[in-house]
């Protein structure tokens, strides 16, 4: 051992101060300091992506909520309707009509502009049609004056949100330069104006050529009536398989068979789940394409693996000297988990399935191979049994839809529509929150 | 009858069941429930259980296997003259299967009677033609083999369903008949209860490899039916992909190699994109930030975790897409053509596994014992001293199972890839071009037009195979690694 | 107590290296360590005892700021390192952590190779310009940590591979390594065996020729034979401080008498 010649000068022995740093000590603080900023441009490029997204999602899907419309009030005199009714092109005798009191209301407000007929038809579409199907379908409204609130058409309302501006517009017979004028005019005396959309969220979807008047609520009953066979199927199975594995399964081959298709199961990709849907529940099983019980059917075997690892989590949880102590009193093993283990963990449990659920309720790719893209869903179901087994839509697919559509104007329905399906979930994942907050229970 | 009413009726017997049985064993002991073996309700119990699950177990079987037994009787039925050139049994009698469903409908609309339907010598234009009326979807004219064919296989769905029900409510009755006599105050109807629910306990966490065998069974028989149709050889080593559009298969090449080229690229990008951040802000998470930062910044990074991969498809296509472009496009440095490509699918996925990543690593970080950092402190390493030579190492298998995992996540995501990434298969190093990937594939070639039959529908579940065994792979190898490494600090 | 004959008593007042004044530890709310003045010599071995939770570990922490990284952790007083003050702002505990090496008390090593373990403190100080000098270097630690023979052949072999009393002669020798001048011992037996902690004990009084160390220590027997100097504290106060051999056998405070005949502990 030659100790002299560990004395290395760098570490200073007796004579360095320890307040004055040297210069490879600068460096290693140079280092530290920089990897802690990596470390914080990590987490702030991570929180700036989340802070883009949900800016793209706000400003893209917020006009979806708002829609323009032209309201006139208007009254028919049963004379004027017999007149014409008689003529030969009975929806232009009232789109005449519409025109003549539209004028009369501009003249009201000191307003003269010259338009025709073509004019009204770019800006409401054929107007003359929505107003003889409204009389003929109410005939006691006739002689009344009634305030008609008519669709203005993509276009207009585009120029309304900023889509369509006289930049870039060319004229064609949708719209032309001339009439963003007469659009201008109308706004300021207080007849076109931008209201909020009720149809978006109520309604169902559109044809593929009008998308102004696509709605969301239809697909929002089918996500429905998907996610009551989620539930119903998920929860108890679910539960069960977990009571089964955690409490009473034997160690042996088999068990362990089961838990590794749950863990496996978990990480299958969605779309091959999609795959199993298509081939077992719509060729084999003959059930009905498009329908939210097929749907729900994959989901639920999609969420099934992921309640069963919260679930026995939940369950693991309960301390052994619960169970114990009902075992010592006499109870038998199931009673033991049936009074004591399952209602202790059932906060645990519900919070679990409710965060599987809006898991469920978002996913699309399996939706797509049973069909529930290209069904266009335009109305409510019949019943309640018809909402299992009616075809319907969903509301990540009928985002998807909307996104695969050549329109413009579809877009912002398919932001809107994420605006919905994100209200969705963010209040099932507060309500698990609270749950898990109140009935939170420490051993 | 639908099924509904037929569970109903079900329940309610077996509800009858469970009051009838637990008066018998109350009144066997003479209104004292102290003289009986178990407590009363496990005599109800006992015999509700035994009305409601051999019922239920027979309509399930019943439903699965009566499908395939009309299906097979009436294709037995259409002579090998109805099928044309160029078509298959399996397609005329989805034409059956149609035309029968079409007749139910028209009944229920009233544009039909059952007698006009059930007349053997019915008028197939006139038949047609009220189908059209009532709005139902008919190809053309119904052959007459077709509509005798979907006559009798109206009749047969029929029958059958007539005798299930009868059959389910006889069985039903039966148990609860059976349960109701054994009941006495010796009977040990706990015993019994218990061993019953165990079963079904059992049943449930079997559904689980069910469910694998589903998968597993759908992806390999239909597979096996398109390597029939198609070489496998040219499937495997192919490198163009090009599917003819007229469905009916000869002309079509289906190379996966340019899929799977697509799927590694993105795949690749997105990595690029999350292992980085991820992995940086789970140590800064776990090693530097103070309770109250990673109590806000943890969750908001996981909220990324939380939102719908429809969302980032949505994403992808309208805004990284046009953002890209702006910069990389025309105007701009010129490398890219079009909004979707490699390069705007790769970044959203990489933003989604953002999260993935950081949360394993994070958990992993922390499993790496105080002791291995207070070592390296106590020697005078700084902070990042000791991550770098010393957590990190110890913690990098785990960190190598998470990445795997989040390469398996991003190999098998979908919707991203559907809207983000183009529909062009091709082979080439640019990533500002479009490619295409297997799962996008997979939606494509199943949401057309194409029969189920032919090559170009086929071909989606060879994919599909490819996939469920890549992820599968994938899968298990990190979970191995992961599990090695918790065992080596347990 | 007839071990202490073992070890040669030095009366004669060294230089102090370590001097403590007015320390006060509070964990959260909690006041950990109240009043404590200690003086620690150079070349000296100091042993703390007291019961489990007097506070003799928080410290033994304080003196190389290991409690640093414990965010609710609170130091105050002076602290002084040759006359400089080791928690002054412009005192970089990295620097600080070379010159006052600690050991712990499980055995830490490092999940790499024996001689990465020990290359590991030079490393990071660039001790060593080249691969010769590093080699010098983990050679001189491993045989000052009595290790030496046993480890020569495989190095490279893993060093969480040792037995529990060589991973710890192992983590003296990765401690020494750094040429610290202090050498701060946390229970540094407890885990070990009879036979190894004999070896420790024998290293720690070798040990003595060259640095100052401070050892915490459960056993009084411990204590007893490898300690000069003995500071009891219970309830985070230091109750008594003094020659070990004093302490042992006529202690003044009632409550160190006690504590030693086994009634409090």
């Amino acid at each position: 051992m030659t100790d002299a010649s560990m004395q290395n000068p760098k570490t200073g022995g007796h004579g360095v101060s320890l307040t004055a740093a040297d210069a490879r000590t600068r460096k290693r603080a140079n280092a530290e300091k920089r990897f802690r900023a990596y470390g914080i441009a990590a987490i702030a490029t991570g929180l700036f992506f989340l802070i883009v997204l949900f800016a793209s999602i706000l400003s893209q899907g917020i006009p979806a909520f708002t829609r323009t419309v032209i309201s006139v009030e208007f009254t028919l005199s049963p004379a004027e309707r017999d007149e014409a009714e008689s003529t030969l092109f009975k929806t232009k005798a009232y789109s005449d009509l519409f025109i003549r009191s539209l004028n009369n209301e501009l003249a009201e407000n000191g307003i003269k502009v010259d338009f025709d007929e073509a004019a009204i038809e770019r800006l409401l579409g054929k107007v003359g049609g929505t107003i003889r199907t409204f009389y003929s379908e109410n005939p006691d409204k006739l002689g009344e004056p009634i305030e008609f609130d008519l669709a203005a058409s993509s276009r207009v309302d585009g120029y309304f949100k900023g889509r369509v501006s006289r930049d870039t517009i060319q004229d064609s017979r949708f719209l032309q330069k001339s009439d963003l004028d007469l659009v201008d005019v109308l706004e300021e005396a207080g007849i076109i104006k931008q209201v909020f959309n009720w149809p978006f969220i109520t309604g169902a979807d559109s044809g593929v050529d009008n998308p102004g008047g696509a709605g969301i609520g239809a697909s929002v009953v089918g996500s429905f009536f998907m996610m009551l066979v989620v539930l119903g199927l998920s929860l108890p199975i679910g539960v069960a398989a977990s009571i089964y594995l955690e409490e009473f399964a034997p160690q042996n081959r088999f068990t362990d068979l089961i838990e590794v298709n749950i863990s496996n199961l978990a990480a299958v990709p969605s779309i091959v789940f999609g795959i199993l849907g298509l081939a077992v529940f719509i060729q084999f099983m003959h059930l009905p394409q498009s329908a939210p019980l097929v749907g729900g059917l994959v989901l639920t075997l999609m969420t099934l693996p992921t309640i069963i690892i919260s679930t026995r989590a939940s369950l693991k949880a309960v301390p052994p000297s619960i169970r114990d102590a009902a075992l010592g009193v006499g109870a038998s093993k199931m009673q033991a988990v049936f009074h004591h283990v399952l209602p202790l963990a059932a906060p645990g449990i519900l919070t679990g399935t409710i965060i599987g659920l809006a898991q469920a309720l978002g996913e699309t790719a399996p939706l797509l191979l049973i069909g529930m893209v290209g069904f266009v869903a335009r109305g409510y179901p019949d019943g309640f049994l018809a909402g299992f087994t009616e075809p319907n839509s969903a509301m990540p697919a009928q985002i998807y839809t909307w996104a695969a559509r050549a329109d413009v104007g579809f877009y912002e329905k398919a932001w809107g529509g994420i605006i919905i399906l994100l209200i969705f979930l963010l209040s099932m994942n507060i309500i698990a929150i609270i749950l898990r907050r109140r009935f939170e229970r420490r051993w | 009858m639908p099924i509904l009413w037929l569970i109903l009726i079900v329940f309610a017997i077996a509800a009858v069941g469970f009051f009838l049985g637990r008066s018998r064993a109350l009144h066997s002991s003479g209104g004292d429930s102290r003289g009986l073996h178990s407590l009363p309700f496990y005599y109800g119990a006992n015999v509700a259980l035994k009305t409601a699950v051999p019922a239920f177990g027979l309509m399930i079987i019943w439903l699965l296997v009566q499908p395939l037994y009309v299906n097979s009787q009436v294709s037995e039925m259409i002579p090998d003259s109805a099928v044309k050139e160029g078509s298959s049994r399996s397609l005329v009698m989805a034409e059956v299967r149609r035309t029968a469903s079409g007749l139910n409908n028209a009944i229920a609309q009233g544009h039909l009677t059952e007698d006009m339907v059930n007349n053997a010598r019915a008028d197939i234009t006139d038949m047609t033609q009220r189908l059209k009326d009532a709005g139902q979807v008919v190809t053309a004219e119904i052959t007459q083999p077709v509509l005798r064919a979907a006559q009798s296989y109206r009749t047969l769905t029929s029958t059958g369903y007539s005798i299930m029900n009868v059959g389910v409510i006889l069985v039903a009755l039966l148990g609860a008949g059976a349960g109701w006599l054994q009941t006495s105050s010796e009977y040990r109807a706990r015993n019994v209860v218990e061993q019953g629910v165990s079963v079904l306990l059992f049943g449930a966490a079997s559904i689980a490899i069910l469910t694998t065998i589903g998968i597993v069974l759908s992806l390999v028989f239909n597979t096996w039916e398109f390597f029939k149709l198609y070489p496998a050889t040219e499937f495997f080593f192919g490198t163009t992909w090009a599917p003819s559009f007229s469905g009916r298969g000869g002309s079509s090449s289906l190379g996966i190699i340019p899929l799977l080229w697509g799927t590694f690229y993105i795949s690749l990008v997105a990595l690029l994109v999350a292992v980085p951040i991820g992995l940086f802000a789970a140590i800064y998470l776990s090693e530097y930030a103070s309770p109250r930062v990673r109590s806000f910044a943890k969750p908001m990074l996981e909220v990324l975790a939380g939102i719908p991969t429809i969302v980032y498809g949505l994403f992808a296509l309208l805004t990284v897409g046009p953002l890209l472009l702006g910069v990389f496009g025309d105007e701009g440095l010129g490398w890219m053509k079009a909004g979707t490509a490699v390069m705007t699918a790769g970044l959203v996925m990489g933003i989604m596994l953002i999260p993935f990543v950081s949360s394993l690593s994070d958990d992993i970080i922390n499993a790496v014992p105080q002791a291995m950092r207070d070592g390296s402190y106590g020697l005078g390493a700084t902070q990042s001293e000791t991550i770098r030579q010393v957590v990190l190492p110890a913690a990098l298998p785990g960190i190598v199972g998470a990445i795997l995992l989040a390469a398996s996540r991003a190999i098998g995501e979908t919707m991203i890839v559907v809207l983000g990434a183009g529909a062009a298969a091709r082979l080439s190093l640019n990533p500002f071009e479009a490619m295409t990937t297997v799962t996008a594939k997979i939606v494509s070639q199943l949401t057309g037009d194409a029969d189920f039959a032919s090559p170009e529908a086929l071909v989606a579940f060879a994919l599909g195979m490819t996939l469920f065994i890549l992820t599968l792979g994938l899968n298990i190898f990190a979970l191995y690694i992961v599990r090695k490494y918790r065992e080596q600090y347990e | 107590m007839n071990d202490m004959s073992r070890v040669e008593r030095q009366v004669d007042t060294k230089e102090i290296k370590l001097e403590c004044r007015d320390c006060q530890v509070y964990y959260g709310d909690n006041h950990a360590i109240k009043d404590v003045n200690v003086d620690i010599e150079d070349k000296t071995v100091t042993a703390f005892i007291g019961p489990s939770g007097c506070g003799k570990s928080t410290f033994l922490r304080c003196l190389n700021r290991m409690n640093d990284t414990i965010d609710i952790a609170r130091v105050e007083g002076s602290f002084k390192l040759d006359g400089e003050d080791i928690y002054d702002k412009r005192v970089d505990p990295v620097q600080l952590r070379a010159k006052v090496g600690m050991v712990f008390q499980k055995p830490n090593p490092f999940p790499k190779s024996i001689y990465d373990n020990v290359a590991y403190g030079p490393r990071i100080h660039g001790l060593a310009k080249n691969k010769a000098e590093l080699d010098e270097i983990v050679e001189k630690s491993l045989r000052r940590g009595a290790i030496w023979e046993e480890v020569k052949d495989r190095l490279h072999a893993p060093g969480t591979g040792l037995s529990g009393g060589q991973q710890q002669r192992l983590c003296i020798a990765r401690a020494v390594a750094t040429e610290p001048e202090v050498l701060l011992m946390d229970e540094p037996c407890s885990a070990l065996d009879p036979i190894a902690t004999a070896q420790v004990e024998e290293l720690i009084d070798d040990l003595r020729s060259r640095y100052s160390v401070v050892i915490v220590t459960h056993s009084m027997q411990q204590a007893a034979r490898v300690s000069q100097k003995t500071a009891f504290f219970h309830l985070g106060n230091l109750v008594e401080f003094g020659e070990t051999g004093q302490i042992f056998t006529n202690p003044e405070d009632p409550r160190t008498e006690s504590y030693i005949t086994g009634r409090i502990g």
